[in-house]
């Protein structure tokens, strides 16, 4: 097990080094253009090799992809040019902001969607389970924008009920966090929903389930003790991998809602070509999702005593 | 309840399946009364609806399901009266299952302690740390070594028998009255069946359980049961005492069914395989009348498919022996014994030169470890090793069978032989040309043409997407057999013709086809590129019996037609020995013994083909055997038993000899040899293991 | 009958007669029949779309105008203008073209290369094995929108650009997908058949496998079209997307939230037009998997 772990964290850190590479090359490969970036297109010729000089943009590849490397594991990922200031100064309130967001989505959606998903596995083909299904299949092909423009239609211009902009700028307000959340929660829950009642409908027709039921135990104690642990293993995967769209998902909700969170200066990024900021952006934006993968992997290895005592 | 009424008494109940294309009743009419204590065997061919008898007691009918008639009594009450509580109270205490497939019947992340206790908790209230007593108990009843740690362990960790066995204890816990086997020693091997056989056989003495034993296998039906029902598509269509069933069996049917088993007890020429023409009805294409009429030589028109047939006492019914026939008092039972179809076997002298020559192969599958611990030892490539220096020829028009176990590494010989491995080390010599370490793409097309192969799982034998015609001519064309296309299209009709399948055949799909249809395509295709030899691993094992017999006669018509060399692997002896000049014995890579078929049946024997041959069920009561049950589980061939393979199991082990040194070969006769230490004059002291009463 | 009419016709002929019966089958399933409407109006309005729309899509006509009302000009709106002036309706039937020829074309493309990808990892397994998961598994931890914002932000935003995205972004997952199908298919007795009478591996991959593993395909396949539709949107939305003025949902929907407080359809129609759509392939492969199952 703890073999395993390694193995993953060492896979974890590979891809890491993979991707910072394929950022550098991406975007630092030509120091002509990034002088072009940082300096702005009215800069001059000399303007943009003396800058160069002075970032060492004139030693070879691979020694600045070392010290650029360098730079970064130490926190120092430079300055930002749209911004002015560091990088780091802007992206960790940023994260925040973001993490705050993903954890209210995650606290609604992971226990909404795991309820109404076993609700529909346990008896497949029920009118509980067709409802779940139909919900679940119509939410998931509302697209985050179009649901954030008819949501905030519905409660903020008819129903004037929320605020319809969260840019956060007075401090932290729980009610400018409902609407972002709202629509992550819609968008992803149908999703989870329906891994979790696939994997439920599945496990019960088991033969396993069925050896419970001829046991003649209580229909209580075959779903919560023979049937959800084995049910729940799939979607735990999937629950986990949901990070990883969860963050797709923000830079739509944040951008749509003005709010002040890491996607919103992902994007804000990418549109200024605002280099070091990209690179920074793109490196925690992989580590996040790398990492839940890593603890998706171990969980389920965990979860699944067919690989734990192999 | 006084001692007169029955434990268990169904009263003509009819079950069905609701699908797409409406109801699809799968048993009707099934009437049955089992006394306490008592043990009946309910025996039929897949799909004759006798697993869904056990799960229609057992009120369990899933999603599709439906009790549509009839009444079930248990121990006088009526199962219908019953609530979900009360009904719940009596499964697992009152009527308990064993199943098939024990892998899949247990669940996978609960420990064995878990799944047993919560059955007597559950049932009569007690406490955790005496239903673990309990257990333990029961675990040493089903004779599981050190119960303790086996509470403790995932059913993942233990062996299929291991788990039968845990299974079987579960259903026990809470004493039943009545135990439902549903096929249970199917899926596991010949030699781990005999033990599980013999152990609920003595269970149910032990406790007192009635048993409703459902198989396919007649013999083991005749092992444990008092009482014997035979269903044929949804129907019972005979019953009655084990005797009289199998001494005078009075429905085609039936009668079919035991012509057609091959009995280790007799070979080809004492007594012929006598297959059962057509195939099982599909349940919504059952015809008018007696089910088996178009499959049936005594069918007369008008009279078997006028109107449903009862099922009606047989000789005065005394003694309960029934028939759904209407023709039994006609038909003239046993007299008509089919003219022997097979010519005098080929006798040896016919045999040509040789065709396969094997020497020494060896096959190891590297299998890296790489955890730490490995690493530091340095033994981070260890080997499975599948063969272990095999040697054999095989001539001309010779039918070879290799048989064993699972693991037993018959499979993978195969793969070499045909070029999908390539040999560790050793000769193959095939037609005068090394091929052991030739890989198929080493091969002229005339060499691959000329050793096939007949695969074992008929539902996987045929690509679904490619039509039966396009198989066949797919072989034709790639071994340069015909290339014109009005050729080839003869050709695909005639190897259709060989095979006895219809000509419009050519344009279906497999999945339009039967298991055995299937199979004969397989052949056909096997045998398109006029090859020099035939493969065939388990060819019929997936199939029905009655099914069975006529692909194993088609596959020796053949071969006898074609001079072909056939090497057979099968795991079932009996099948063998019908078709078998000269068998095989493997165990865990090796080869434990070879020889003449009559040499591997009659002492000296190796003793684990003695094992072996014990263990085999034999559906005819005239027929004794020693009992040998063998201890233990099959060992990983990861980790094989140094010296002698079979040291850990074998009951007439020496001593410290036999786990140290590799047994020498030891040749009673110049093509019999044995692989054991016990010197010969010991071996050739054993009894034979079956012998037919007079 | 001849060789040909045996072998090809009905491997291929039958194929065609065999994709229509399986259309068939789709009528028992009510969901994927109203997914299959929902797809099929969208295919006509794009295919007759100038004989459809009432104006032309980037006609500036008369701005700010409400559903189901007339122009200064006496022109009717169905369903409004937008703020400089284009007939919405006109722009969502056009931009229905947009979207159906660029997301099949994007998933086509990235299922051709995936599966390509899968077909070599699964059967061949060994070193390009472990060279094409690997390089899937690197692809497949940036979140996927990370993805093609870095990529068009670099290599700029064109129609042809977002199929290359799409299909870079893609191509793992579906190569995943296959590559599970292949290691489960490569084991049946057929192919170890066709390996024995010494088929390439080309014939075994193509002939022996890749037909057997289409059903699971065909829904992914239907699933994997709504999310490129979503893609596509999302990226107009973000204004990443096909450059202005052609019509493209995503990019209605970005231009004109900004007026959405006072003029909601202009946002609205667009957004059901572009979910209405998604439904239908989510519906349809939904449909298409409780048919597969039932078999």
């Amino acid at each position: 097990m703890l073999i395993f772990v390694g193995k993953r964290i060492g896979f974890m850190i590979l891809t890491m080094v993979v991707v910072s590479i394929l950022l550098f090359l991406l975007l630092e490969i030509t120091p002509g253009n990034v002088a072009t970036k940082v300096l702005g297109p009215y800069s001059s010729e000399e303007q943009r090799n003396l800058w160069l000089e002075a970032h060492g943009y004139f030693e070879p590849f691979y020694v600045r992809y070392f010290a650029w490397l360098g730079n970064f594991a130490s926190g120092d990922f430079g300055d930002s040019v749209r911004f002015k200031v560091p990088v780091a100064d802007i992206l960790w309130p940023r994260l925040g902001n973001t993490a705050i967001l993903g954890i209210a989505t995650f606290a609604v959606m992971i226990p909404l969607s795991l309820i109404l998903g076993v609700l529909a596995g346990m008896r497949e083909g029920s009118k509980l389970d067709r409802s779940i299904s139909i919900v679940s299949i119509v939410t998931t092909s509302v697209p985050e924008f179009a649901s954030a423009v008819l949501i905030t239609a519905v409660l903020v211009f008819w129903l004037h009920l929320l605020p319809g902009t969260s840019t956060m700028s007075d401090g932290f307000d729980i009610l400018q966090l409902i609407l972002p959340a709202l629509v992550l929660i819609i968008y992803d829950f149908g999703y989870v929903t329906r891994m979790t009642r696939a994997s439920m409908a599945e496990v019960m027709t088991t033969q396993y389930v069925r050896t419970a039921i001829l046991k003649g135990l209580p229909y209580r104690r075959v779903v919560m003790r023979h049937a959800l642990r084995n049910a729940l293993i799939a979607p735990f995967t999937v629950i986990m991998l949901q990070i990883n769209w969860l963050l797709s998902g923000v830079i739509v909700v944040e951008f749509f809602f003005a709010y002040k969170g890491f996607g919103a200066l992902l994007l804000e990024a990418s549109l200024n070509q605002d280099i070091y900021l990209i690179e920074a952006c793109a490196m925690v934006a992989v580590f996040v999702a790398v990492a839940t993968q890593t603890i998706a992997d171990v969980g389920y290895t965990y979860l699944n005593p067919r690989i734990r005592f192999s | 309840m006084d001692a007169e009424t029955p434990l268990l008494e169904i009263e003509d109940l009819c079950l069905s399946y609701y699908t797409r294309a409406g109801e699809i009743p799968a048993v009707i009419d099934f009437s049955l009364s089992l006394k306490a204590g008592e043990s009946v065997g309910l025996v039929g061919e897949s799909g004759c609806g006798k697993s869904t008898v056990a799960m229609g007691i057992m009120r369990y009918m899933g999603n599709n399901g439906d009790i549509v008639g009839g009444s079930i009594r248990f121990k006088g009450r009526d199962m219908a009266s019953l609530s979900t509580k009360e009904l719940r109270q009596l499964r697992g205490s009152e009527i308990a299952m064993v199943y098939q497939e024990p892998m899949a019947a247990l669940n996978p992340s609960l420990k064995i302690e878990t799944q047993l206790i919560e059955v007597p908790m559950c049932h009569e209230g007690i406490s955790a740390s005496e239903a673990r007593k309990r257990a333990i108990e029961i675990l040493e009843d089903v004779r599981l070594p050190d119960a303790e740690m086996m509470l403790k362990k995932y059913p993942h960790q233990l062996s299929g028998g291991q788990q039968q066995r845990v299974v079987i204890a579960m259903a026990l816990l809470s004493s039943p009255a009545l135990l439902l086997l549903d096929e249970p020693t199917t899926a596991l091997d010949v030699t781990v069946e005999a033990g599980i056989v013999e152990l609920i056989a003595d269970l149910s003495k032990k406790y007192g359980t009635a048993l409703l034993y459902i198989s396919h296998n007649l013999g083991l039906i005749l092992e444990v049961c008092d009482r014997v029902c035979v269903m044929y598509s949804g129907e019972v269509i005979e019953e009655g005492s084990i005797k009289e069933v199998f001494d005078k069996p009075r429905h085609p049917y039936t009668h079919g069914l035991f012509d057609c088993i091959p009995l280790p007890s007799a070979d080809k020429n004492a007594r012929p395989l006598v297959p059962i023409r057509g195939q099982l009805p599909l349940p919504h294409e059952r015809p008018k009348g007696c089910n088996f009429g178009p499959r049936c030589d005594h069918f007369e028109a008008g009279l078997c498919d006028a109107k449903n047939i009862p099922l009606e006492p047989i000789d005065a019914g005394a003694s309960g022996h029934q028939g759904r026939c209407v023709r039994w008092r006609d038909v003239r039972w046993g007299e008509e014994k089919p003219e022997a179809t097979v010519p005098a076997a080929a006798a040896s002298d016919e045999r040509g030169e040789e065709v396969l020559h094997v020497e020494n192969m060896q096959k190891y599958y590297p299998v890296h470890d790489r955890s730490i611990g490995a690493f530091i030892s340095r033994k981070g490539v260890r080997y499975v090793k599948a063969n272990e220096t095999l040697t054999f020829s095989a001539r001309r028009q010779e039918t070879v069978a290799i048989v064993g176990e699972s693991g037993c590494g018959k499979s993978t010989f195969a793969k070499v032989l045909m070029g999908l491995e390539t040999a560790t080390d050793g000769k193959i010599r095939f037609n005068g040309h090394e091929i052991g370490n030739q890989s198929v793409h080493d091969r002229t097309p005339s060499q691959l043409g000329s050793l096939q192969m007949v695969f074992q799982n008929p539902n996987d034998t045929l690509n679904p997407s490619i039509s039966v015609g396009g198989h066949i001519a797919r072989v034709i064309r790639k071994f340069g057999v015909e290339s014109d296309p009005d050729k080839v299209q003869e050709r695909v009709y005639k190897l259709l013709d060989l095979v006895k399948l219809p000509r419009d055949f050519a344009t279906r799909r497999p999945r339009q086809l039967s298991g055995g249809q299937k199979q004969r395509v397989g052949i056909a295709r096997a045998f398109a590129g006029n090859p020099a030899m035939v493969v065939a691993d388990e060819p019929v094992s997936a199939l029905d019996v009655s099914v069975q017999a006529a692909v194993t006669e088609l596959l020796m018509d053949i071969q006898r037609e074609h001079g072909t060399t056939l090497l057979f692997i099968s795991h079932d002896l009996s099948v063998v020995r019908y078709l078998a000049d000269r068998i095989i014995v493997m165990y865990l890579g090796q080869i434990m013994e070879s020889g003449t078929t009559d040499e591997i049946f009659s002492p000296p024997y190796h003793p684990y083909t003695e094992a072996l041959l014990s263990a085999i069920p034999i559906a005819d009561p005239h027929v004794t055997k020693r009992h040998i049950v063998l201890e233990g589980a099959l060992p990983s061939v990861l980790d094989p038993p140094k010296g002698c393979p079979f040291n850990t199991r074998c009951p007439k082990k020496l001593g410290d000899i036999c786990e140290r040194e590799m047994p020498p070969v030891q040749k009673p006769t110049e093509g019999h040899g044995i692989a054991c230490h016990i010197p010969l004059e010991e071996l050739r002291k054993a009894e034979a293991v079956i012998k037919a009463a007079s | 009958m001849t060789d040909r009419s045996l072998i090809p016709a009905s491997t291929y002929g039958n194929a065609l007669l065999r994709a229509l019966k399986s259309f068939g089958l789709l009528r028992e399933s009510i969901v994927g029949m109203i997914g299959a409407g929902l797809i099929l109006f969208w295919i006509i309005v794009a295919i007759f779309a100038p004989l459809i729309a009432p104006y032309p899509p980037n006609a500036t006509i008369a701005p700010f105008v409400m559903p189901w009302s007339t122009g200064p000009d006496g022109e009717f709106f169905l369903l409004g203008t937008d703020m400089i002036g284009r007939d919405i309706l006109s722009r969502i039937i056009w931009g229905s073209r947009t979207v159906l020829l660029y997301a099949p074309l994007a998933t086509l493309a990235a299922y051709v290369v995936g599966i390509a990808m899968g077909l070599a990892a699964g059967y061949l397994r060994g070193r390009a094995d472990d060279i094409l998961s690997r390089i899937g598994d690197i692809i497949l931890s940036f979140p996927v929108l990370v993805l093609y914002i870095l990529i068009i932000a670099t290599i700029g935003s064109s129609g042809i650009n977002i199929v290359i995205a799409i299909t870079f972004a893609s191509a793992p997952g579906i190569m995943r997908i296959v590559r599970g199908l292949v290691l489960d298919l490569r084991n049946r007795d057929y192919v170890a058949a066709a390996q024995t009478r010494g088929e390439s591996s080309w014939h075994i991959m193509l002939v022996e496998i890749l037909p057997n593993a289409r059903g699971p395909l065909i829904v992914d396949a239907c699933l994997r079209l709504g999310y490129v539709i979503i893609t596509i949107g999302v990226l107009g939305f973000l204004g990443l997307g096909l450059p202005p003025p052609d019509p493209d949902w995503g990019g209605m929907i970005n231009e004109t939230r900004s007026m959405a407080l006072a003029f909601p359809h202009m946002t609205v129609f667009p957004c059901i037009a572009i979910s209405s759509l998604i439904l239908g392939f989510n519906l349809l492969a939904d449909g298409l998997r409780e048919i597969s199952l039932r078999d």
